[in-house]
C-alpha cells in the first residue's frame, strides 16, 4: 500500500494505492499530473495558459485541446445550472478553477487505472475519486465532515466507484448550531455533498447546486445520476431519495 | 467547535511563518504531511501561548475561495483572538436567478449526528477554509 499527502494547488492532495503491485513511480506520476495541471490552468499563475488567455496574449484559436474541453464543460454546466455556475467573474476574467479541480482528479484516477491499478483513491481538497477496494479488501468509505466541527464526520458513505465532492461555506460561529429544530423556516445551506458518476460530475454540480442555496438539493434530486446530502446551518440535513443506498452503516 | 477554531488559527500562524505570498505559490510540497483534521492538539499549545497580538479589530485581505471572495475580521482582546467574523463568503454567483419550480421531491430530513464509523477519507469544503486561512493570516499579520 502506498499513500502520500502533498500540498498542491492550494489544497492537500492525498493519493492512496492499495494494489499490492503499486510502485512509487505511479504515486509520483499522479503528483506530476497535478503539478502540470496547476502550471497550465492555474488562474493564479501569471504564466499559465488561462492567464495568457485572460490577458489577451493568446486567442481562442490558439487554446490547447485541454483548455477547450474545460471551457466546454464550464459552458455545459452554466446551461445545466440555469446560470448559477459561471467561470466568468464580475471583472470579466475567466476563472475555470471550479471545473479544473474535478477534471484534474478524474484524470489522475484515469492515469492510475490506465497504468494497470485497480484499487486506489485520489482526494484533492475533499473531492474524491475512488476505485476498487481498500488495503483491507473492504469497500472504500468516505466520511462527510461536520461543517460545525472539523474533527467529526456526520455520515459515512460507500461511493461504490462514484465520485464525491463537497461545496460549502465557512460556519460563522458555533452559536448558530442548534441541533433541535425550533422553527420550520428553511435555513441557509452551509455544506452540500454530491455523489456523481465520477468526481468531475460530482464537483461541478456540487458547486452549481451550492450556489442555488436552499433549492440546490432539489436540483440534485431532479438530475439523473446525482445524489446529494445538504446540511443547513440549523444542523438539519436534507438528502436526496437515492442517497440512502450509499450510506455505510 | 473550539478545537477546530484553534486548528484554523494554528494553520494561519503557520502560514504567516511560511511567509504567505501569492495564492497558488505558498506552501511547499510536503508541508502538510497529514490532512488538516489530523492536526494534533499538542501542536497548538506553543502557538497559542507564544503568540501575542495587538488589541483591536483587524480585517484580512479578500481571498479567492475559488468560487467567490471571502474575507474575515479578527478581533483581539488582551492579546488573544476572541472572535473571527466572516465578512463575505461565496454564496451568490452567476447572474441568472431564474430557477424553475422543482417538483418538491421525496427528500428526507434528519438532524446531523457525529458518526463513530471508521472511514478511509473525508469530504468537506476545504477550498473555502483555505481562503479563510489566507484572509485570517493577513488579518493577524496586522495584529503583530
Amino acid at each position: 500500500m502506498l499513500r502520500d499527502t502533498r500540498l498542491m494547488m492550494n489544497m492537500p492532495i492525498t493519493v492512496e494505492i492499495a494494489d499490492a503491485a503499486a510502485l512509487p513511480g505511479q504515486l509520483e506520476a499522479t503528483y506530476a499530473h497535478f503539478a502540470a495541471v496547476d502550471r497550465r490552468f492555474s488562474f493564479f499563475r501569471p504564466d499559465s495558459e488561462i492567464s495568457l488567455y485572460n490577458r489577451g496574449e493568446i486567442t481562442e484559436t490558439q487554446l490547447s485541446p485541454e483548455l477547450r474541453e474545460i471551457f466546454t464543460l464550464a459552458q455545459h454546466t452554466k446551461i445545466q445550472s440555469h446560470g448559477y455556475f459561471d467561470i466568468r467573474r464580475p471583472d470579466g476574467l475567466l476563472n475555470p478553477s471550479g471545473i479544473v479541480k474535478g477534471w484534474a482528479i478524474r484524470n489522475a484516477a484515469r492515469l492510475l487505472r490506465d497504468s494497470g491499478l485497480r484499487h486506489f483513491y485520489v482526494d484533492a481538497g475533499g473531492d474524491i475519486q475512488s476505485m476498487g477496494l481498500n488495503a483491507d479488501g473492504q469497500p472504500w468509505v468516505i466520511g462527510i465532515r461536520n461543517p460545525f466541527n472539523d474533527a467529526e464526520i456526520i455520515k459515512a458513505v460507500k461511493p461504490q466507484g462514484r465520485g464525491m465532492a463537497t461545496s460549502g461555506s465557512y460556519v460563522r460561529g458555533a452559536h448558530i448550531y442548534n441541533p433541535h429544530r425550533t422553527n420550520t423556516e428553511l435555513a441557509e445551506i452551509i455544506s452540500l455533498t454530491v455523489l456523481g458518476k465520477d468526481v468531475l460530475e460530482a464537483d461541478r454540480f456540487a458547486t452549481a447546486a451550492f450556489a442555488m442555496g436552499q433549492t440546490g438539493i432539489n436540483f440534485i434530486e431532479d438530475m439523473p445520476d446525482l445524489e446529494g446530502y445538504a446540511v443547513a446551518r440549523d444542523g438539519i440535513a436534507t438528502r436526496t431519495s437515492g442517497f440512502g443506498a450509499f450510506v455505510a452503516s | 467547535m473550539k478545537s477546530s477554531f484553534f486548528a484554523y488559527v494554528l494553520t494561519a500562524a503557520a502560514l504567516l511563518g511560511a511567509g504567505s505570498a501569492t495564492a497558488g505559490t505558498w506552501g511547499s510540497p510536503g508541508m502538510l504531511s497529514t490532512p488538516a483534521p489530523q492536526i494534533g492538539g499538542a501542536l497548538l499549545e506553543p502557538v497559542l501561548s507564544g503568540q501575542h497580538y495587538k488589541d483591536g479589530t483587524f480585517t484580512g485581505q479578500v481571498a479567492d475561495a475559488y468560487y467567490g471572495p471571502l474575507q474575515v475580521q479578527a478581533v483581539v482582546q488582551n492579546g488573544a483572538i476572541t472572535s473571527v467574523n466572516v465578512l463575505t463568503y461565496p454564496k451568490d454567483r452567476g447572474q441568472s436567478r431564474r430557477i424553475n419550480n422543482y417538483a418538491l421531491p421525496r427528500l428526507q430530513q434528519e438532524v446531523i449526528q457525529a458518526q463513530n464509523v471508521r472511514v478511509n477519507m473525508v469530504s468537506g469544503a476545504t477550498l473555502t477554509s483555505r481562503a479563510y486561512l489566507r484572509s485570517l493570516a493577513s488579518a493577524l499579520g496586522q495584529a503583530q
